[in-house]
């Protein structure tokens, strides 16, 4: 009898990094679902591409690292940063803008700074922010309408077309973005009139409010997975909407905050993206300032910036300071009369 | 359950890990046989080992006193059957680093009889302190977790006003049962010593916290409380929560009071105590019954152990032993854990023994507690900030560990850590993250000591070294003055022949008594700060209690040295009275006698020849110690080797040379070749006894450099070769003062 000698606690909670990956895969699921139904089958396809290629670079990095490949394959992230990615990519941009996003999100976003846990900026946003960066026109241009505006359902095989070889006729199957239109015609037009535009619906843009809902509903799930904790999602929101209802209450100028919650990656990020906790503050007190921070960025580039959607710059933007607020948010440790803030000085 | 309202408040973080305790406590409590040994480690617990008073081949009786107490923070030890010592040596230890210490072994005679001890009929007869007397004289530690002596706990908070005590029922650890099963048979005893502390400590009231998974253990207590016959109503029995880790001393506080042990300090700070429930039903029993610490209640349990149950073992039961009996299947065990699954550490010498705080033994299967897998990345998900009971960061301090930045380890609060472990639980990523804090705690600790140790040398050297220089110009202008008296002595006397004398040994005699009043004061004044030393000491000891077991050890040696530096200046304070006092009548009795009389040299040889015998102590402890300074305490014991042959043969010289002397009282210039002689003797005596003291000066300061633990001793050491110099020189002095006279 071999006796081993490890130290405490010799139990753990059963499960794993990698089973809290496929938590947050699989409540992401409602919306991948619901972003088929009204936009087609672009998104399945960018999973597909992103997640190859994500995978691919991972095990190639983790070969060239002599790591053992299929140890970290199994922690799902590089799955998840693809999938991430994908659902922010527009559904029928080229399949060379979601290889080198993902490629580059992965090699350089993540591996380059050490690897997983060590990269101080969310890869997935860093892949998108590149080629929104580099290729403006694929990515302002693919975007397909919803369904039920098309003249023709987009069939699998035409999405495969569109996104792998000719992209002539895509006009007829891509539209721009609520939130795009609306900020590009708030100048022109009223509220009432820019609403009446069919892009959005009846309520608040077709299909859009119904996949904002999944993801929120995917968003709820995890927090009642204890996967992560209300305070990002919440004050990225919170900010959001104070931002809207103080500076863009008058609806003729500013995009209404009915648009800014339920339209764009607004849900998909506060829940999905904001959170991943890899780049986010970890004290409880630094994520409220995180998310708070996030929220008010996605309003002021939304509202200021050449973009109409703003999430991978807002979050990479908090990404820079996380480090940062968590040394000046730690938390009043028991017995400790003040919670202590910043580092030590000097040192070495 | 139903409770009077009781508002409880509950601490942030904590877990909730399988609690597996329903299979120990399906059987009542068993009696473990004799084993064919018992194992008593002399330290177990936090503080100074107790101090062996038996040989080995003594017989003892069951309760005798075998090893007492030792110093401030220590723990007697008593024989837990009657029997034979069969061994005083080294013994592996049930301690997490497998390490091994001095252990009192002793084979049972079988007959189990008890020395003569009888309890108090009423405790409420007698005052507090003698009830802490006994309770420190039956060896009685926390049962609980760190086992610090008890009454140290309860004295330690003496000069603190208690409002609450707070008896620790919560036993929050998975597998464990032992205070379950302690407090469901013996509740009265329970409630017994906890009206004995009540009346020790005077507080306003009394909570015994139990976890809420425990309902016999609360109803036994509530109906034992009722049964009492004494004034029970401060004490009350509360159902807390069941949550991981709120049997921890600070937890329970924090629940049962909403107030928070400040950092660094100890409960009594807010006026808590807090003791185990089984310390509880000890302190009863050593009081009441007259019955040391010599047993206690030890879980057997993990799927390996055929019967999982409580047994009643003697302190000292190897664990094979216990195992065996106990149906633990050693092939199927994969690990054996003296504690519990959270904190408990693994065996890896099965004949180590139970000691006052082993509570459990769980023998899991493989599949029952599996070794974690592979460490994977920290995704800093921050589940362990959100488990972590001292709302701490543990991903940050992680990170800081693993990158050997202790500094912001220790900014991050490192030190408030109570290793529960909460934090590794629930990390999904596996990583031990209570193995980086113990190694960070560990590094930043040696790191400490080292800064302490090397400051406080360097301090103690400049001291001493500044001392040196003082008193060696002292000396030399005092050298310089009677060798001036001496000369004009010489030259008066050769000037007029016989004169009445006067002015030289007048002068000596003033000049020494202010001197020796100057130092006394000095000595006082020391004494005064040493004494205000050692309570500071031991405020900061009592201090450590909550913390670290090491910070506490650390201090106890603080303490105990300082005590000692506190005798030490006294009996130099006492020394230097008698000295002034005699100084006068000494330069008398000097002019008198012959410095070179046989009863001097007599009194030098016994002083050289003590020198020489602490010489070769010091030389055989060093050795024992394999210290570096072998060689120079060998040639140190050489060399009062050859002072005592000298002064042997000086002693010889003279018992002859008083024979002789009568032969020719009326040849002066015999008598002048004779004082000449003398007086070159006693020259190099000085000079020896100056070489000396420049030698234990250099070993001292070498010893300063390596940091050597014989310090003291060399010190000692010195100051005794100073003394012996100044009294050669005192010598000299007063022959050639004789001599003109
Ligand atoms: S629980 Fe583990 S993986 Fe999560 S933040 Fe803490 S240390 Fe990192
Ligand atoms: S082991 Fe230390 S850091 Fe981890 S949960 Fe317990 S107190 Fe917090």
């Amino acid at each position: 009898m071999a006796l081993l000698n490890i130290s405490s606690p010799h139990t753990s909670r059963p499960g794993d990094t990698g089973g809290v990956m496929r938590q947050v895969l699989y409540a992401l699921l409602p919306g991948i679902v619901l972003l088929t139904w009204f936009f087609g089958p672009g998104h399945l396809i960018q999973i597909g591409i992103a997640a190859i290629t994500a995978l691919a670079c991972e095990a190639l990095v983790m070969v060239l690292r002599k790591r053992p490949v299929l140890f970290y394959l199994k922690d799902y992230s590089a799955l998840l940063t693809a999938v991430l990615l994908a659902l922010a990519l527009p559904p029928l941009c080229p399949w060379w803008v979601t290889v080198i996003a993902s490629a580059f999100a992965i090699i350089f976003a993540k591996h380059l700074y050490g690897g997983m846990g060590y990269n101080p900026f969310n890869p997935a946003m860093v892949g998108f922010a590149l080629v929104l960066i580099s290729f403006p026109v694929a990515m302002t241009t693919s975007w397909t309408g919803p369904a039920e505006l098309l003249n023709a359902k987009l069939t699998f095989s035409q999405s495969l077309h569109f996104i792998f070889s000719a992209r002539d006729g895509i006009d007829a199957v891509t539209m721009a973005t609520p939130l795009d239109v609306y900020k590009h015609q708030a100048a022109m037009q009223t509220s009432d009139e820019i609403f009446k535009q069919p892009i959005f619906g009846s309520t608040i843009a077709i299909g859009w409010e119904w996949i904002s809902l999944a993801y929120a509903l995917g968003g709820i799930y995890l927090l009642w997975r204890r996967i992560f904790t209300w305070h990002i999602p919440l004050s990225v929101l919170t900010a959001l909407s104070i931002c809207s209802v103080i500076f863009g209450w008058d609806a003729d100028t500013h995009v209404p905050l009915s648009l800014h919650l339920f339209t764009g990656a607004t849900m998909l990020g506060a829940f999905f993206i904001a959170t991943d906790p890899v780049t986010a503050s970890t004290t409880p007190l630094g994520k409220i300032i995180y998310g708070a921070g996030i929220g008010i960025l996605i309003y002021v580039i939304r509202t200021y910036g050449a973009y109409p959607d703003a999430i991978a710059f807002a979050v990479l933007l908090m990404n820079f300071a996380a480090a940062f607020i968590d040394q000046y948010t730690q938390p009043r440790t028991y017995g400790h009369n003040k919670a202590k803030r910043g580092l030590p000085k000097g040192g070495k | 359950m139903s409770q009077p309202f009781f508002e409880l408040h509950d601490f942030k973080g904590g877990i909730h890990p399988a609690e597996n305790k329903h299979q120990s406590t399906e059987l009542p409590v068993a009696r473990a046989p004799m084993p064919s040994r018992l194992v008593l480690p002399l330290n177990q617990h936090i503080g100074a080992p107790a101090r062996v008073l038996v040989q080995e081949g003594d017989k003892v009786l069951k309760g005798q006193l075998i090893a007492s107490a030792e110093g401030f923070v220590s723990a007697a030890l008593h024989a837990p059957t009657s029997g034979t010592i069969s061994r005083i040596a080294e013994h592996a230890l049930p301690h997490s680093s497998g390490m091994s210490g001095m252990c009192i072994e002793i084979t049972p005679d079988g007959s189990d009889t008890w020395c003569e001890h009888q309890g108090l009929a009423d405790y409420r007869d007698h005052a507090p302190a003698d009830l802490l007397a006994l309770i420190k004289n039956a060896g009685i530690a926390g049962l609980g977790g760190a086992g610090f002596p008890s009454h140290v706990k309860l004295a330690s908070s003496h000069n603190k006003p208690i409002d609450t005590l707070i008896l620790n029922g919560a036993e929050c650890e998975p597998y464990i049962t032992a205070d379950d099963m302690l407090m469901r048979e013996r509740a009265a005893e329970v409630i017994e010593g906890a009206l004995i502390l009540l009346h020790i400590l005077n507080p306003e009231r009394c909570l015994i916290g139990i976890e809420d998974n425990k309902p016999e253990a609360i109803v036994a207590l509530k109906h034992a409380l009722q049964a009492s016959t004494k004034d029970a109503h401060k004490i009350q029995v509360i159902g807390i929560p069941t949550k991981y880790p709120s049997g921890g001393e600070k937890q329970l506080i924090q629940i049962l009071t909403g107030k928070e042990v400040p950092s660094g300090g100890i409960p009594a700070d807010i006026g808590v105590v807090c003791q185990n429930v089984g310390t509880a039903a000890a302190i009863h029993n050593a009081i009441s019954k007259g019955e040391p610490l010599i047993s206690r209640i030890v879980t057997l349990t993990g799927k390996a152990c055929a019967q999982p149950r409580n047994y009643e073992v003697l302190i000292g039961t190897p664990v094979n032993e216990l195992m065996q009996h106990g149906g633990i299947d050693a092939g199927l065990m994969q690990r054996l854990i003296m504690g519990g699954p959270m904190m408990g550490f693994t065996l890896t010498d099965l004949s180590v023994p139970v000691v006052k705080t082993t509570n459990c033994l769980l023998a899991p299967t493989k599949k029952e507690l599996p070794v974690a897998p592979a460490a994977q990345a920290c995704i800093r998900c921050g589940m362990c900030t959100e488990a972590c009971p001292a709302q701490l960061l543990p991903q940050q301090l992680y990170w800081f560990s693993r990158a050997e930045e202790f500094d912001k380890a220790e900014a991050h609060n490192l030190f408030d850590c109570i290793e529960c472990g909460a934090c590794a639980y629930v990390c999904p990523s596996n990583i031990p993250l209570v193995q980086y804090y113990r190694y960070a705690k560990g590094e930043i600790r040696i790191e400490k000591a080292d800064k302490v140790k090397s400051e406080r040398a360097k301090q103690r050297f400049e001291a001493r070294t500044a001392r040196l220089d003082r008193e060696q110009a002292e000396k030399d202008a005092r050298r310089a003055a009677r060798a001036e008296a001496a000369a004009k002595a010489q030259a008066e006397k050769a000037a007029a022949a016989p004169q009445p004398d006067g002015a030289a040994p007048a002068n000596t005699a003033s000049a020494a008594s202010p001197a020796p009043v100057a130092d006394l004061e000095a000595l006082q004044k020391k004494l005064d700060a040493a004494k205000l030393g050692v309570e500071k000491s031991k405020e900061k000891l009592a201090a450590a209690i909550a913390e670290g077991s090491d910070k506490a050890e650390l201090l106890q040696g603080a303490v105990d040295k300082a005590m000692e530096r506190m005798k030490a200046l006294a009996t130099e304070i006492a020394q230097a009275k008698k000295a002034a006092k005699a100084a006068p009548a000494a330069e008398n009795a000097a002019e008198k006698s012959d410095p070179n009389s046989p009863e001097r040299i007599k009194n030098k040889l016994e002083l050289a020849q003590s020198r020489l015998q602490t010489a070769q102590e010091r030389l055989s402890a060093a050795k024992a110690e394999s210290s570096d300074l072998i060689p120079a305490l060998q040639t140190a014991v050489e060399k009062q080797q050859a002072k005592v042959d000298e002064l042997q043969q000086a002693l010889q010289a003279s018992l002859a040379g008083d024979t002789a002397a009568p032969a020719a009282p009326e040849n002066p210039p015999a008598t002048g070749d004779a004082f000449a002689q003398q007086t070159e003797q006693l020259q190099q005596k000085v000079l020896a006894a100056q070489s000396r003291v420049d030698k234990a000066q250099e070993r001292l300061s070498m010893a300063i450099e390596q940091g050597s633990d014989v310090l003291d001793a060399l010190r000692m050491g010195l100051d005794k070769q100073q003394q012996k110099l100044s009294e050669a020189q005192a010598a000299l002095a007063q022959h050639l003062a004789a001599e003109k006279a």
